[in-house]
């Protein structure tokens, strides 16, 4: 085509390919700008209050889950901005994570030779991803409420906590000044298990043969940090929850309304995770495994060298969406009173300042923002584990 | 919602446009026994809804043109800025930040109502200051939820709140004995008892938190509007301060009395001045009843909720219902 096209009129096709898209962008910008200068003026003119000055002002009611210091007295409209931000990115990572695990699992299952194991995992993901999430996560909440008995009858655990409707309440480590050396030894066991496993790879890459490591990791990152825990005279004490009159006092709290999101979003999600998995598996041409296994290489070793790492990049683009789709999925904790982004700033914080645009705006764009970020990562990871072509 | 807040040139003709469209847009609760809620038959009944069949009566002298949207606190005030209803009429208590940055206008109070604490009889709590500690459910975007949080920091109280975005929610975890305690206006705390598994299991605390006049809103900008809105409260509570009810409002029109006379529209020119007839209040009293009437019949004696009087009787008995004078 290029050849039936003189340069001049190309040129002036690209001209006017540019002019079109300057318009398109000048075009859609004004329409922008105009919604927003409307907006503004409606506001002012039904005497709305507007503008971002409520953030500093002292929001006044309480909230159930902070990860960072809040009192419904001092703080304001901002920190609990950032305390829902906390819960939403605190549960959507421990998803994120778990669906992961969990998928993994289940979709490698469902490819086992092993008929019960592979009809289970096949019974699993079409039952979880037929059904809708918000039932689910209604069902996993009422289902945990219900089951679980009441304060009187908390179920004691083994080691000082309990168990009930209200959550479940471990020990709270405390640690003593000089824990700071275990951590150290920690880092230091992590880091030279990271050496060594270069210089293994190294060697195994020059001579052929392979080192076994995994012992020597394993005293490194768990024996060393016990032994220096020990000589640092157990630097470390726990604070046990006691029944009170009405609850459960000191220790750690898990809310009921936390689990339940993070159990609903992880199981759904887990469903969608292994159907991904099972495809990028299936995309490995059977011959690599074929002509792994003539090579002599075991079953597991020809998973983790030959089949796991042509169908990463097959299944990184679709898993990434998996991921957004559980983040953004965390904001139907507003469903059973879990205190994410959406219910605490979304929610509360709407209502009591009434300033409905700004507060969706802000909110809009940090569920933007995190779900940007997130993608970034994929594609960095996704580039990182591509196959390169020789 | 930045093209619904376009609605602009409509606020400001709001009876016109209700005339027009043929029907009232109602916010009401959608979910509160005796002040908003279908029956089992899909009818609209409770005080808050009799108010708007009482503006409809008004307008319509048919109770019956209204369409009620039902909204969670969290959207009701979206709701009426944005132009989806024409009146808000949700058990919704009048605030000074509420009616001076919301660009809203609240009419009358028509319910003064106080928050208050249901607990389970087995828990042996007699008062809300034994409640330090406890877990207590409540429904977000409401003053309860501010209310709940100053009581306990004002008593050098700890609490656990837990959240909801409706009421259903957090009725269902108190249900469930999630929360030791459920809070919520004291008229609401009756309506929600009576949906609980076993209700004479449960039992409202005396300690009364806060004030809570609940009051119609309308947006900002329509005084004519909220005029009308305003007059409609006060004919109801005339109409039961003069005697005038749903039954004798008929040979009430021969009535020699002065007051009568003009409230049910034999003389004057009161309801024209509202942009109505002049049978404006008889419309009302025919189609609705007066103020005691319609409080008795959703909430009071006649309901299963059974809520005294109180601060709602009229001032002529020891109350607050002060009907302003039509004159």
């Amino acid at each position: 085509m290029a050849e039936t096209v003189r340069p001049s009129s190309h040129q002036a096709r690209r001209f006017g390919n540019i002019v079109l898209q300057v318009a398109l962008v000048v075009g859609v910008g004004g329409l922008a700008y105009a919604a927003i200068v409307n907006a503004a003026q409606n506001l002012a003119h039904a005497h709305i209050a507007s503008g971002f000055g409520f953030w500093n002002n002292t929001a006044g009611f309480d909230i159930s889950q902070t990860l960072i210091y809040y009192s419904s007295s001092t703080s304001t409209f901002g920190r609990a901005f950032w305390v829902g931000l906390l819960n939403t990115l605190l549960v959507a990572g421990l998803g994120v994570v778990l669906a992961t695990v969990l998928g993994f699992i289940i979709g490698l299952a469902r490819l086992s030779r092993n008929w019960l194991v592979a009809r289970l995992a096949g019974l699993y993901v079409e039952l979880i991803r037929n059904v809708p999430l918000l039932l689910q996560l209604l069902f996993w909440y009422n289902a945990v409420l219900k089951a679980l008995p009441e304060l009187r009858g908390s179920v004691a655990l083994p080691g000082g906590g309990f168990l009930n409707n209200r959550g479940l309440f471990l020990p709270r480590p405390e640690f003593a000044q000089n824990f700071r050396d275990v951590l150290i030894a920690l880092l230091f066991g992590v880091a030279a298990t990271i050496v060594l496993r270069l210089w293994a790879r190294r060697r195994q890459q020059r001579t052929g043969a392979s080192v076994r490591i995994a012992w020597f990791g394993f005293g490194l990152i768990v024996v060393l940090p016990l032994v220096v825990f020990v000589l640092a005279g157990v630097p470390l004490s726990f604070s046990f929850p006691e029944l009170g009159r009405f609850n459960v006092m000191g220790g750690v709290e898990i809310l009921p309304e936390f689990a339940a999101l993070l159990v609903a979003l992880t199981v759904y999600t887990a469903a969608f995770i292994a159907e991904v998995v099972r495809a990028g598996v299936l995309a490995v041409p059977h011959g690599q495994t074929e002509a792994a296994q003539a090579l002599g290489l075991r079953p597991r070793t020809t998973l983790r060298l030959i089949v796991v790492p042509q169908a990463m990049r097959v299944i990184v683009p679709p898993l990434t969406s998996q991921y957004l789709n559980l983040i953004k999925n965390s904001s139907l904790a507003v469903a059973i009173g879990y205190p994410d982004l959406v219910q605490v700033f979304a929610g509360s914080v709407l209502n009591i300042t009434g300033q409905a645009v700004e507060v969706i705006a802000i909110t809009m764009a940090v569920y933007l923002a995190i779900s940007l970020v997130t993608s970034l990562l994929m594609n960095l990871y996704g580039h990182a584990v591509a196959v390169v072509e020789r | 919602m930045l093209l619904a807040l376009g609605t602009q040139a409509a606020v400001a003709q709001t009876l016109k446009a209700v005339q027009d469209r043929g029907q009232l847009v109602c916010g009401a609760n959608g979910t509160l026994a005796g002040f908003g809620m279908p029956d089992p038959q899909g009818n609209w009944v409770g005080f808050d809804v009799d108010f708007c069949r009482a503006i409809a009566a008004a307008i319509f002298n048919d109770p019956t043109k209204v369409k009620f949207v039902p909204l969670t606190p969290a959207d009701r005030f979206t709701a009426l800025q944005s132009g989806e209803v024409d009146v808000l009429s949700r058990n919704t208590t009048w605030t000074m930040s509420r009616d001076t940055s919301l660009g809203i206008d609240f009419a009358a109070v028509n319910f003064y109502d106080g928050q208050g604490f249901m607990v389970r009889k087995a828990l042996k709590v007699n008062s809300a200051l034994e409640l330090n500690d406890a877990a207590v459910c409540v429904q977000q975007g409401t003053t309860t939820e501010l209310n709940l949080a100053d009581y306990f920091r004002a008593n050098n109280m700890t609490l656990k709140t837990v959240t909801f975005a409706t009421a259903d929610e957090a009725v269902k975890a108190y249900d469930s004995s999630r929360c030791d305690a459920y809070t919520t206006d004291s008229s609401g705390l009756y309506g929600e008892r009576l949906r609980l598994t076993d209700p004479s299991a449960h039992i409202v605390l005396p300690e009364i938190i806060s004030k809570e006049p609940l009051s119609p809103a309308v947006r900002q900008g329509d005084d004519s509007w909220e005029d009308l809105v305003r007059w409609v409260h006060h004919a109801m509570l005339n109409a039961e301060e003069l005697g005038v009810n749903q039954k004798n409002v008929d040979t009430m029109l021969t009535s020699n009395a002065p007051d009568i006379r003009r409230l049910l529209g034999v003389e004057g020119q009161f309801g024209q001045s509202l942009g109505l007839t002049n049978d404006w209040a008889y419309r009302i009293i025919k189609a609705v009843g007066n103020y005691g009437e319609s409080f008795e019949r959703n909430v009071g004696q006649g309901s299963p909720l059974k809520i005294a009087r109180g601060l709602n009787a009229l001032w002529t008995k020891g109350g607050l219902q002060y009907g302003l004078p039509v004159r």
